[in-house]
């Protein structure tokens, strides 16, 4: 089936298929990271036990979403020199290092509290434990951190010097870090985790508050979910709108891709809602158009012109279909994310939160449209960097290996099938946890969080609790 | 003063695999020993053994893998290609493993499904590790920055018993772990196990030990040339040592001696292998310095390192502390 793709398209088909499976799990864990110190930190202080059972609740639902994102990560670390290797040698000493701060500063501390977090309540106590909780929360956003930097870098390259040998070698590593994209990214997505969280975690509320299933810890839940969506999406948006703004300064032809704007607009620019882009063409057909939004949003100025792909090479454009597309459904996501958090609002001042049936099952609806957003955001920005891996120096063709296209197309497939049998599982295991919503009055020992419940019943407490194993 | 960094960094990412494969190593082989214990309880034990730091353990691959992308990019950018398919079938043996140690306990229908990806994804990544030592031992052909051999260069008889080396190797640090860390009639199973893969894993050690000096004239250079061969018989004497200890640990059924010894025998062996090596990093194409990655980025790193390696192996230490002692398989770690 892959005899019309060369290495290089099967390499990035790989790439694109296992960083989009990857990104969907630190989205998940670092929001669920903070939710759970949170709850912890809300336990500890008002000794309300509402906060340790949905703690218990969502750490079993942590710990299987934590063991996917590691499992795929570690696929991320050794791919950059199995299919990129060229990349590696000439990027490797600026994006290795970035990476390597990760590993020594995230991945270690994540992974060494991570199992005093799940496994150690009893034998440590309640602070020491939440001091876990709280460096297991900590570790995601300082990889986040060093990630968003390295991949920034990648698209706003600063602070290097090239070399004889073609490698990228660095000079000002402040400028390399801190590069001018940096900030904005990194806001943008730890916001996009926290909302993609909230409204996982609200449609898991919304959905026993429609049940009826332990209304406590679902009005609990629920409430604290929409309470993010309320305030986090406007920021988000605005986030975003700055995020633009500096792509446009840096990236013009992403956004000039993004936007559908093939053609330059001297006189004001329109902003295109809807059309089919039409790439051969160099158009966008059927466009539905409102003039002059587009120079409003970007120049902040009805009649500011604005350059169009015309002023850059073809060989230069980026796919615009794809990021003409993805970004719309990212923007639409966003702003429907804004809509439910206004609702939630409404109904909060009018009584209604707990019992506004149809705002249960929106948020229900909503629950995976987080992850969709932050796929379809992930594919903007990615896919807007083509034709290539460091943005203006070096081309996505001159940074795969030397490999042949059989020995790829073996391993995409291979990856194919093994992803979708075990992340396939996964996320049925999760599904299931989230359905089962513990009694209300579960006393915590009793049963025990499910995964460290699993832990090391003997046979005789294994058939007392069989029915809870079997979810 | 001046610093050879990539010397440094070499020894840095030498620990990191080091601490890898003794720390993975008998996560691994809990797994690979799965097929031979095959009652629940008993599983559920095993598992519970190492559930709490396996995470940690598996990050310094993550480290030697990143770490290697770091500081000397040109070895990673040539062994990676050169090992492609057995990284890849590691890859997917630790996915298989990594999601075992949680999918498991969330059914009983598919329980049997999460066992067998449990201990095939053991013993895979385990296969597939000792298969790439091979490969790299035997060597890596390079030119113009770039990996230069074939496809299927890291099939050959020798890798294959590197392969099975590894297996066994990891088999006994898993069971000397289960001496360790479990009671009653699982650790008395777990002893006899014990002892056999302590003879085994002596006897691939002999094998690879006596083949490897005759892969490339260096190494037998190495070997066998003076001043480097006092090495080569003090090594094996502290190998007889180990297994002394192992042996005499597992008959009078000590707690942690077995366990520390075959430690011993995987340092011994790895400290073997890094005099076959040295200079190299991508033998016999590129040394250390060739490889290295410009001196900016090593002191960059290595900043950072000298502060955060101790105070990782400081709440490394702290995390295994919390869950020492035997598992009660009464208590739990809720």
């Amino acid at each position: 089936m892959f005899e019309s793709f060369d290495a290089t398209m099967l390499a990035r088909m790989q790439f694109a298929f296992t960083v989009s499976f990857h990104i969907i799990f630190p989205a998940f864990s670092i929001g669920l990271a903070s939710y759970l110190a949170v709850l912890e930190a809300l336990w500890l202080w008002k000794k309300d036990d509402v906060y340790l059972e949905l703690f218990n609740f969502w750490k079993t639902i942590f710990a299987v979403t934590f063991g996917m994102g590691v499992v795929s990560g570690i696929v991320m670390s050794y791919q950059f020199g199995t299919n990129w290797s060229v990349f590696a040698d000439k990027a490797g000493p600026i994006i290795g290092p970035l990476m390597g701060y990760e590993v020594l500063t995230a991945f270690f501390l994540e992974a060494g509290f991570l199992g005093v977090m799940l496994f150690g309540l009893n034998r440590v106590g309640p602070k020491l434990h939440f001091f876990a909780t709280a460096m297991v929360a900590i570790g995601t956003l300082i990889s986040a951190t060093w990630i968003l930097s390295a991949n920034s870098w990648m698209q706003t390259p600063t602070g290097f010097a090239m070399n004889e040998a073609g490698q990228f070698m660095p000079v000002d590593w402040w400028a390399i870090v801190f590069n001018p994209s940096f900030p904005f990214r990194l806001v943008h997505m730890v916001l996009a985790a926290y909302l993609t969280t909230a409204f996982v975690v609200g449609a898991c509320g919304a959905w026993h508050l429609l049940r009826k299933t332990a209304p406590r810890r679902a009005r609990t839940m629920f409430s604290m979910a929409m309470w993010m969506a309320a305030i986090v999406a406007p920021i988000q948006i605005f986030a975003g709108d700055q995020h633009g703004l500096n792509t446009l300064e840096h990236q013009p032809a992403k956004v000039m891709g993004m936007e559908g704007h093939f053609e330059s607009h001297p006189d004001g620019a329109p902003l295109v809602l809807f059309g089919i882009p039409n790439t051969a063409e160099k158009r966008i057909d059927y466009a539905i158009e409102v003039p002059k939004l587009g120079s409003l949003i970007l120049k902040h100025d009805l009649d500011a012109p604005l350059a169009g792909l015309d002023t850059i090479p073809d060989e230069l454009h980026p796919p615009v279909a794809v990021i003409f597309w993805s970004f719309r459904v990212m923007v639409g996501i966003g702003l429907a994310m804004l809509g439910i958090g206004l609702w939630s609002l409404w109904c909060r001042y009018r009584g209604t939160l707990d019992s506004d049936p149809w705002l249960h099952r929106a948020a229900v609806l909503m629950g995976p449209a987080g992850f969709v957003a932050v796929l379809a955001g992930w594919v903007t920005t990615e896919v807007g960097r083509q034709p290539y891996t460091v943005y203006g120096h070096l081309m996505t063709a001159n940074s795969v290996a030397p490999i042949e296209a059989p020995a790829v197309s073996a391993s995409l497939l291979a990856f194919i099938i093994v992803y979708f049998f075990v992340f396939g599982a996964g996320t049925f295991y999760i599904l299931r946890l989230m359905a089962r919503l513990p009694r209300d009055t579960m006393p915590e020992l009793d049963e025990g969080p499910i995964r460290a419940a699993g832990v090391a019943h003997g046979p005789a407490s294994a058939k007392s609790h069989g029915e809870h194993h079997e979810l | 003063m001046n610093f050879d960094l990539p010397l440094i960094w070499a020894a840095i990412i030498a620990f990191a695999v080091l601490a890898y494969v003794v720390l993975d190593g008998f996560d691994l082989g809990v797994g690979i020993l799965f097929p031979l214990f095959p009652e629940k309880h008993d599983r559920d034990v095993m598992m519970n053994s190492v559930a709490p730091v396996w995470d940690g353990n598996e990050t310094w691959l993550v480290l030697g893998g990143g770490g290697l992308m770091a500081v000397f990019p040109l070895a990673y950018a040539t062994i990676l290609p050169a090992l492609y398919a057995p990284i890849i079938a590691m890859l997917i043996g630790l996915i298989f493993r990594g999601v075992a140690f949680e999918y498991r306990w969330r059914t009983k229908r598919a329980e049997f499904l999460w066992n067998w990806a449990f201990a095939g994804g053991s013993m895979l990544a385990a296969f597939a590790q000792g298969i790439a030592l091979g490969a790299l031992v035997q060597g890596i052909p390079v030119e113009n920055r770039a990996y230069a051999g074939s496809w299927w260069d890291w099939l050959t008889p020798f890798s294959i018993v590197t392969g099975i080396a590894i297996v066994v190797g990891y088999a006994l640090l898993g069971a000397t772990w289960l001496v360790m860390k479990t009671r009653g009639d699982l650790a008395d199973r777990a002893r006899a196990i014990a002892l056999k893969c302590c003879f085994a894993t002596i006897g691939a050690m002999g094998v690879v030990s006596l083949w490897t000096p005759f892969l490339e004239p260096v190494y037998l250079q190495r070997w066998f040339g003076w001043p480097t061969a006092i090495f080569s018989i003090i090594v094996p004497l502290l190998v007889l040592g180990c297994l002394y200890l192992l042996i005499k640990g597992i008959r009078e059924r000590y707690d942690a001696q077995p366990f520390v010894a075959a430690l011993g025998l995987f340092v011994l062996g790895y400290i073997g292998i890094g005099i076959s090596f040295y200079p190299y990093m991508v033998p016999p194409s590129l040394t250390i310095w060739e490889a290295a990655a410009p001196e900016e980025s090593l002191a960059f790193l290595l900043a950072g390192a000298l502060v955060l390696v101790p105070i990782i192996l400081a709440y490394t230490g702290y995390a295994y502390w919390v869950f020492r002692g035997k598992v009660d398989p009464e208590e739990g770690y809720h």
